[in-house]
């Protein structure tokens, strides 16, 4: 029930602040591509598909069965942030690449570029089983018709090891603790702001920040210093998930940012490390296959999404990375492929575990309160640069 | 002609430059063996498990057969293109040899960035798609100018009688090219292909940048290194490459002279 | 009595003649015809393609659609110039291509002197090829088995500890990537100043000791004078490979190592901000047309 309206909250807020291209109020505005009619049926495979995905989000466990199955040889080129999935995917995807499992803060970018058209979930037999905020969230789904098909969702953890903090840290403060200096890593993405505006909503709440992607000028400004003070703490920032994995592994740092991705690659390296979640709440993504105006193999494009909407491979994908799956039938089987998983990733109850997380989103001008003085993503970047040096 | 202890200092010095040089491709070929997919010391242990998959791996042989490819396309063309430079050069006498000198040096001088996004730039504006055919002009530009240095150095080492005599005995301007010039120049035309070759082979920021959704192989390993999850593939492929190219390297450093562009066995000084 | 009597002898290859006749009477014709192709290569390939990138560098882009927006300033230049960041990260780029370069400089200089005045002819050739193996191995490959190599827990803290002596957690600092960027341009530097050693005549360094002049003193009066267009001709190399790489600033390279390219790299790939990153790229190029004009008068070119 809370989880419905809290969904329902959210779908406003972004509706009014993150729906339009730039116009005025909560009318949203219609992306470039909605008037191309998608087809009603899957043809024949072609062959071949080319997708741009996160790593571990295209594994051999389940694309070799698919290719089996369909045909479709799957060619994947990993992006490391949602900034290199624009870019990769601009001009419709260049007729080169067919689809894009890009999260909530590329997929207004992509959709309002026209790089991405619109899909059909008639032709997903298990969109049917999603849950119902999954069905049509606002990142994907414009003026009722999707832009996409989520994937599955998660949280950026706190990844430490245990060796060096017996008891799991609590707070983000680790990670801006002097006294770990030259121990810490996190992402190179500008996106790592708003995961410093978070901490401050919590430890300087006279900045009054409310939401992490919507800053104010001040706001903004205290988020960068903070980071631009974490930087003599940082061994390095990692821009590959293998490069986390080599510094964890490797003892070059203890403390850091991550995705659950790596926590679970260290384990199975026997590597001493846990993740957690710590009480500031933390930021996350939901991700959503979308398909390439210019796709150049459309009918293998659907046959791969209605494939990772199963409830079988998203039980698997979800497993492999650590992330929560959206189709309500995956529970079942992460439970019968690894016992007490469902609660792990919060497959079975999401709701509590929803509100913690401060879903990726594209920080624009306009404010969720109506004024247009927020910091927009390009300056951003811009200031990224400034604070890694 | 050196003392006996510079020689010895000199030998020693040749030894650490070659540990140095040689220790990172020594663990290349450990850690093709690596148990574990994440690259840490000491090696967790040995298995040959790769060595199958790598082999049945299609990413592997896609990439591998696509640089191939390239490489030699890219190879013929700079070879026709350089060594027409390089007569071309070497002949003229007015300024502008100054300036031809200078431009054809540009794509090994300038940063490979600046030519990737150049070339990038030009290709989307002139709405080219990005193929293997990107891919092969990207790496025709500096293999031009591989084979023009090696292939000029060497035509100014030789001695312009030689074809003077050539004529004078009655041999026409393309049979003293064929009789005469060519075997002289060939040693150098062939370490200049080979340069080429390895040059592009290995060439992974033009091609970052000039490439579609197809993958080179180094382009390939760099996903598999940012991946993580294959890294002893990358590895068993680095050792492969390196042993089949052993032979032809050295039969290079045999044809150069083992001395690049001066041996000249008709001339010598 | 005729011009008859001093025509040229009849020679065997029938047409061939009036051909080459031709190009004797036109002697700029033949390098015209042969510079052609490769020129409009050049010109309609490369240099169009550079100069589209310099114009893009007057533009800018429109933030949220990232559409280049033609309009001619030069906002760009003022934002690298006045940004501090920038230069820091224009200088640390500048300050370690130069520190590569005189360090491999060093390293090459007698490793070469050995190939080409003291090996024999079979150690020459064997030198050689195992100067040109390692270009044969993955440069990717190289540098990530360097992250392996210089790590908290990699070869160099083990092999130092072993021997009693303190760990060198050099790993992911400016100091990793100078090791690491001195190691990979390497053969480039030693192969072309060992080509310069190799032309010095014996016959000079006879003569200087005819003179009297002890063996160091000929090496640094005679053999490094002669040498130095090939320094300078690797250094080109060197130089301009370390000032616009950006993969193993990423690799190896810890917080604060950014260099030019990987700025340019991340607003191209990342941002697609091409005005930005077309202006970052003018300051190698610039860099670049420097040096190269030093090299030439240096007479590196010959050297090549």
């Amino acid at each position: 029930m809370k989880f419905r309206a809290l969904a329902a909250l959210a779908l406003l807020a972004v509706a009014a602040c993150g729906g339009t291209g730039g116009n005025t109020g909560s009318t949203q505005q219609q992306p470039p591509t909605a008037n191309i009619k998608p087809p009603d049926a899957i043809g024949a495979g072609e062959g071949q598909l080319n997708l741009i995905a996160w790593e571990g989000y295209v594994d051999k466990s389940w694309a070799d069965a698919f290719t089996k199955q369909s045909g479709c040889k799957v060619s994947a080129k990993y992006a490391g942030s949602s900034d290199e999935m624009v870019t990769l995917m601009k001009d419709g995807g260049g007729s080169q690449y067919d689809m894009v499992s890009a999260s909530g803060d590329a997929d207004l970018r992509l959709i309002y570029g026209g790089d991405v058209k619109p899909m059909n979930t008639k032709l997903i037999p298990d969109w049917n089983n999603f849950q119902d905020y999954f069905k049509a969230p606002p990142y994907n789904t414009i003026n009722g018709i999707h832009y996409g098909i989520s994937l599955q969702w998660g949280p950026n953890t706190l990844l430490y090891n245990t060796k060096k903090f017996p008891n799991a840290p609590t707070s983000w403060s680790v990670i801006y603790d002097s006294a770990n200096k030259g121990l810490i890593t996190v992402p190179d993405n500008p996106i790592q702001i708003a995961d410093a505006a978070l901490y401050l909503s919590k430890t300087k709440p006279d900045l009054k920040i409310t939401d992490p992607y919507e800053l104010k000028q001040k706001q903004f400004d205290a988020a960068v210093q903070l980071l631009k003070d974490q930087r003599p703490l940082i061994k390095k920032y990692w821009a590959l998930a293998s490069d986390e994995i080599t510094l964890f592994q490797n003892g070059d740092v203890m403390v850091g940012a991550a995705w659950p991705y790596q926590t679970i690659q260290l384990k199975a390296a026997k590597a001493p490390v846990d993740d957690t979640i710590p009480t500031e709440g933390a930021t996350g993504w939901g991700d959503t296959w979308m398909l390439a105006t210019k796709a150049p193999h459309p009918n293998c494009a659907y046959l791969w999404t209605a494939y990772v909407s199963t409830a079988k491979v998203q039980a698997l994908q979800a497993l492999f990375f650590g992330e929560t799956p959206v189709n309500t039938q995956a529970c079942a089987q992460m439970e019968a492929l690894q016992a007490g998983s469902c609660r792990q990733y919060h497959a079975d109850a999401p709701g509590s575990y929803f509100d913690t997380i401060k879903f990726w989103k594209t920080p624009r001008a306009e404010c969720g309160d109506g004024s247009t003085n927020c910091i927009p993503y390009d300056q951003w970047v811009a200031a990224w640069t400034t604070i890694k040096g | 002609m050196e003392g006996f202890w510079t020689k010895v200092a000199l030998r020693v010095w040749v030894a650490l430059i070659l540990f140095f040089l040689f220790t990172p491709i020594v663990l290349i070929f450990l850690y093709a063996f690596n148990t574990s997919n994440i690259q840490s010391w000491p090696i967790p242990g040995l298995t040959t498990k790769w060595f199958s998959a790598t082999w049945e791996d299609p990413d592997v042989r896609a990439g591998l057969t696509l640089s191939l490819q390239a490489g030699l396309s890219a190879t013929v063309i700079a070879l026709i293109l350089g060594s027409c430079a390089a007569f071309a050069v070497y002949r003229m006498t007015w300024f502008g040899k100054e300036v031809v000198s200078l431009l054809f040096i540009l794509p090994l001088a300038l940063p490979g960035i600046v030519t990737g996004i150049a070339l990038q730039s030009f290709f989307s504006f002139s709405g080219v798609q990005f193929s293997i055919y990107t891919i092969i002009v990207g790496h025709t530009t500096f293999c031009i100018v591989v084979v023009y240095n090696n292939v000029l150095a060497r035509l100014r080492r030789t001695q312009g009688s030689l074809i003077e005599a050539a004529m004078d005995l009655g041999a026409g301007g393309f049979r003293a090219f064929r009789d005469i010039t060519l075997p002289l120049i060939s040693t150098s035309v062939i370490a200049g292909a080979m340069l080429a070759f390895a040059l592009s082979f290995d060439e992974v920021i033009v091609t970052t940048f000039t490439a579609g959704a197809q993958n080179t192989l180094p382009l390939w390993i760099f996903g598999a290194i940012r991946l993580g999850q294959r890294l002893p593939e990358v590895n068993v492929v680095v050792s492969f490459v390196i042993l089949i190219t052993i032979i032809p390297v050295l039969v290079a450093a045999r044809l150069t002279g083992g001395g690049g562009t001066t041996r000249v066995p008709a001339v010598r000084e | 009595m005729s011009v008859e009597t001093v025509r040229w002898p009849r020679p065997k290859g029938g047409g061939a003649v009036p051909f080459s006749a031709f190009f004797w009477r036109y002697p700029w014709l033949r390098p015209l015809l042969l510079l052609t192709p490769p020129l409009v290569w050049f010109v309609v390939i490369y240099l169009a393609s550079l100069a589209t990138l310099l114009i893009t560098a007057f533009w800018t882009i429109d933030p949220f659609t990232t559409q280049i927006v033609q309009a001619w300033n030069t906002l760009n230049f003022e934002r690298i110039l006045e940004g501090e960041a920038y230069r820091a990260i224009i200088t640390r780029t500048f300050l370690m291509a130069a520190l590569v370069t005189v360090t491999d400089a060093l390293l090459a200089f007698p490793f070469a002197y050995y190939m080409a005045r003291v090996a024999s002819r079979r150690s020459q050739t064997l030198l050689f090829a195992a100067v040109l193996l390692p270009l044969w191995a993955s440069y990717l490959a190289r540098v990530y088995a360097w992250i392996l190599i210089l790590n908290h827990n990699g070869l160099l803290n083990w092999s130092l500890t072993s021997v009693g002596l303190p760990a060198a957690d050099i790993g992911y600092t400016n100091t990793a990537m100078w090791v690491v960027f001195s190691y990979i341009w390497l053969p480039f530097m030693i192969i072309p100043v060992y080509a310069a050693l190799e032309r010095v005549p014996e016959s000079l360094l006879e003569a200087a000791s005819d003179l009297g002049a002890r063996r160091w003193r000929a090496v640094r009066d005679v053999v490094l004078p002669l040498a130095l267009p090939g320094v300078v001709a690797g250094s080109i190399f060197t130089f301009s490979l370390t000032l616009g790489d950006y993969i193993t600033p990423i690799l190896v390279g810890g917080a604060g190592s950014s260099f030019i390219g990987n700025v340019i790299y991340s607003n191209v790939g990342i941002a697609n901000n091409i005005p930005f990153a077309a202006a970052l790229a003018i300051v190698p190029v610039a860099i670049m047309a420097v040096y190269l004009l030093i090299a030439q008068r240096l007479g590196a070119f010959e050297a090549l």
